[in-house]
């Protein structure tokens, strides 16, 4: 058995392989103006679909625009957008069953939506008040939510990836028809958990899709300076992994080739990877000027590869969507988000109490021993801690 | 009841556990057909299949980052890091992933089923590679339990309620007591329960501290105080996070002197916070500064092994010294 797992043809003159070597083609469907290549096998997609991907890119549009205008305002401390990734996320989670395990990085919260997070529940955890279901312990937009199979967003860059693989040997022990869906940047792929999630994934037969946004950027580096070779997607191809690159930007490839992906990793329990070529048009975060490092041109020239807009035009020639509707959606969204954020605002935050809790299942002495202490000291000095003081 | 050394012992533990709960899996590198290279996990895989007991490729952060997966889908996985001074790679997974998920999270996922076993310690001429204690590592992550057994039946009971435990446990295995602990272990299920120390020997003059592989060399130094007219109570702390500080502090108060005895380095390691600790709650009972006895601030060396080590002559020194203070 030993040696077996490799390719032989013979050769009598040293002659390498080279980059150029290897040809990944990339799918493309949809063309800018909405109509589709004339060759091309579209996704299993139909307007009851299309109406609530198309619902999700309209609410994280609006959800980004807001969230980031409430950080400048100084109402939350921290935020993230997924703008002109949504093709790249939505495509992928439309083509997912709900039983299928998210494990996201962070920029993905169009799929939370897709899967049916509340608007309230993005402020909950946005404000870090008590309804937040991470308890306020984490920055915002490390959402998780264990009834919509989305696990909860860890800092650490690529820690979710090995973990993926084991959530999806999980599911494969468990004997579910599921899969583990694995989101990461390009940046996400230097770190040495990629290299040991995909190796686990490739050599233990896991059902799991690793899902790499390349958006161009790791905060401010551009791919060029991450990586060498022939993208991401090569690197799925060492691994032994089903691989396919395709347009980030591409609503019905992205569907196309996640569904693919699916019923391959499900059918054969063996891990794919997919990568989504696309581009960050935001900062990498609120607090990330991208004016330092890439060009307005460049910003200009991704703003026509704008993947929400190719998608509208390609449902309005299929009459299944107008400007009109759009512009419906926004405003009614606008208006959800605002009162929501109203709502949030006025709920307080976690109780002290909670401070010591889910360390571990149950609190050991000394913790309960640290947090008397605390009370105590805060009654003592209620003015230098306004926001538990009066909860005690 | 037979007769089982500390490999046996655990090894029983894991089939035991493996037949009760079918969510169970065992991994590691070299764990699967050739049973771990200390054999730990002999004959898992011929019994439970490869599905459950299995190799992995070379990968530590691999290993724990797909066991964290595994615990948070609700499987029960006993992952294997060869030797603990190999677990740092896999620090990251185990101190900003496995400790903190139930927290960070709000409860909403959790590792709780996870155990990382790990062979640590020296003495068994290793060099500094295959000898490390790195327990102090972890005692200072919250989230984290610190399980360190003494000898095979200690291994069994504690392994098992490890295994049990709602909380990721990091598992350290005396190697080199391995297969010199030799015990009367019960064939059946048994647990031993975490947080609780237990005292060996009582006595009324000084209290001796120690964990894992260092019981057996600070009863020695008991044994030799015990000749010179020192009456030792001797404690064995069993697991290091969360810790029984009301057991030693009971004895402390009793004795008035406290020496801590650990393998790893005396800087940082974890007799430090105990000392702490136990000035706090003991310190009008104290009749003499708290000792340690430990490994130099050096790694860990091949050639003066036996001069590096916190042996019984060492302690013995010190439990004089804390006497005759």
């Amino acid at each position: 058995m030993s040696q077996s797992n490799f390719s032989e043809a013979v050769i009598h003159r040293a002659t390498f392989i080279e980059r150029d070597s290897l040809t990944i083609p990339i799918l493309k469907i949809l063309q800018a103006d909405g109509t589709t290549y004339e060759d091309a096998v579209l996704p299993q997609i139909d307007q009851q679909l299309s109406q609530r991907i198309f619902d999700a890119c309209i609410f994280t549009r609006v959800l980004d625009e807001r969230m980031l205008a409430a950080q400048r305002q100084g109402r939350i401390s921290f935020y993230m957008t997924c703008t002109g990734e949504e093709a790249a996320v939505l495509g992928s989670v439309a083509a997912l069953d709900d039983g299928d395990v998210i494990l996201a990085q962070y920029r993905e919260h169009a799929a939370l939506r897709y899967r049916g997070f509340s608007t309230q529940q993005y402020m909950d955890q946005l404000f870090s008040n008590e309804q937040d279901l991470g308890k306020g312990r984490q920055m915002p937009i490390h959402y998780g939510i264990n009834a919509l199979n989305f696990q909860t967003i860890s800092s650490p860059l690529a820690t979710q990836i090995p973990q993926a693989s084991g959530v999806g040997y999980s599911l494969k022990l468990q004997q579910k028809p599921n899969v583990a869906i694995c989101y990461f940047g390009e940046g996400a792929a230097s770190e040495g958990d990629f290299h040991a999630g995909l190796n686990m994934a490739s050599v233990h037969k896991v059902p799991v899709i690793f899902f790499c946004r390349n958006n161009g950027y790791a905060i401010s580096t551009p791919t060029e300076e991450q990586y060498a070779g022939n993208g991401i997607a090569s690197r799925g191809l060492g691994y032994g992994m089903h691989t396919i690159r395709v347009d980030g930007n591409d609503m019905l490839a992205v569907l196309a080739a996640t569904q693919q992906a699916r019923a391959y990793a499900v059918k054969h329990s063996a891990p794919v990877l997919i990568e989504a070529m696309t581009y960050r048009l935001g900062a990498h975060s609120s607090s990330d000027d991208p004016s330092g490092y890439r060009s307005k041109d460049e910003e200009a020239k991704w703003q026509q590869h704008d993947p929400v807009k190719r998608f509208k035009l390609w449902l309005i020639k299929e009459g299944w969507t107008t400007e009109a509707d759009e512009q419906a959606l926004y405003s009614k969204y606008r208006d959800e988000v605002l009162a929501a954020v109203k709502v949030a605002e006025k709920v307080p935050s976690p109780k002290i109490d909670l401070l010591i809790e889910d360390v571990y299942d149950q609190p050991p002495p000394r913790l309960k021993q640290q947090l008397e202490e605390l009370k105590q000291h805060i009654a003592k000095y209620p003015k230098a801690y306004p926001k538990t003081a009066g909860r005690l | 009841m037979a007769k089982m050394n500390m490999l046996q012992a655990i090894n029983q533990a894991l089939t035991l556990e493996m037949e009760r709960n079918d969510r169970m899996l065992v991994f590691g590198e070299d764990v699967g057909h050739f049973g771990g290279v200390f054999r730990a996990t002999s004959g898992l895989q011929d019994k439970f299949g490869k599905d459950r007991c299995f190799n992995t490729p070379l990968t530590e952060q691999g290993i724990a980052g797909f066991a964290n997966g595994l615990a948070s889908n609700g499987m029960t996985p006993v992952a294997e890091i060869q030797f603990a001074d190999y677990i740092f790679p896999a620090f990251d997974q185990i101190v900003n992933e496995a400790a903190k998920f139930r927290f960070r999270s709000g409860n909403q996922f959790n590792v709780g089923g996870l155990t990382i076993r790990t062979p640590y310690g020296g003495g068994i001429a290793g060099g500094h590679y295959h000898s490390q204690s790195p327990e102090a590592y972890f005692t200072q992550v919250a989230g984290l339990k610190v399980v360190v057994p003494r000898n095979a039946y200690q291994a069994k009971g504690l392994l098992l309620a490890s295994i049990r435990d709602n909380n990721p446990v990091v598992f350290f295995e005396p190697k080199r007591l391995y297969r010199a602990s030799v015990n009367d272990v019960p064939e059946e299920d048994y647990e031993i329960p975490l947080g609780q120390a237990e005292v060996i020997q009582d006595g009324t003059d000084v209290t001796v501290l120690a964990w894992g592989a260092q019981v057996e060399v600070v009863q020695k130094a008991c044994d030799m105080a015990k000749e010179a007219g020192i009456s030792c109570e001797l404690i064995d702390l069993r697991t290091l996070a969360p810790w029984d500080v009301e057991a030693v502090a009971k004895s402390v108060i009793k004795t008035g002197r406290l020496v801590i005895n650990h393998e790893a380095p005396l800087t940082g390691g974890f007799a430090g916070e105990i000392a702490a600790t136990i000035q706090q709650e003991c310190f009008l009972y104290l009749e003499s500064p708290i000792m340690r006895v430990c490994g130099l601030d050096t790694p860990y060396p091949l050639v003066h092994e036996k001069e590096y080590m916190p042996d019984a002559f060492k302690t013995f020194e010190a439990i004089k010294a804390s006497v005759n203070y």
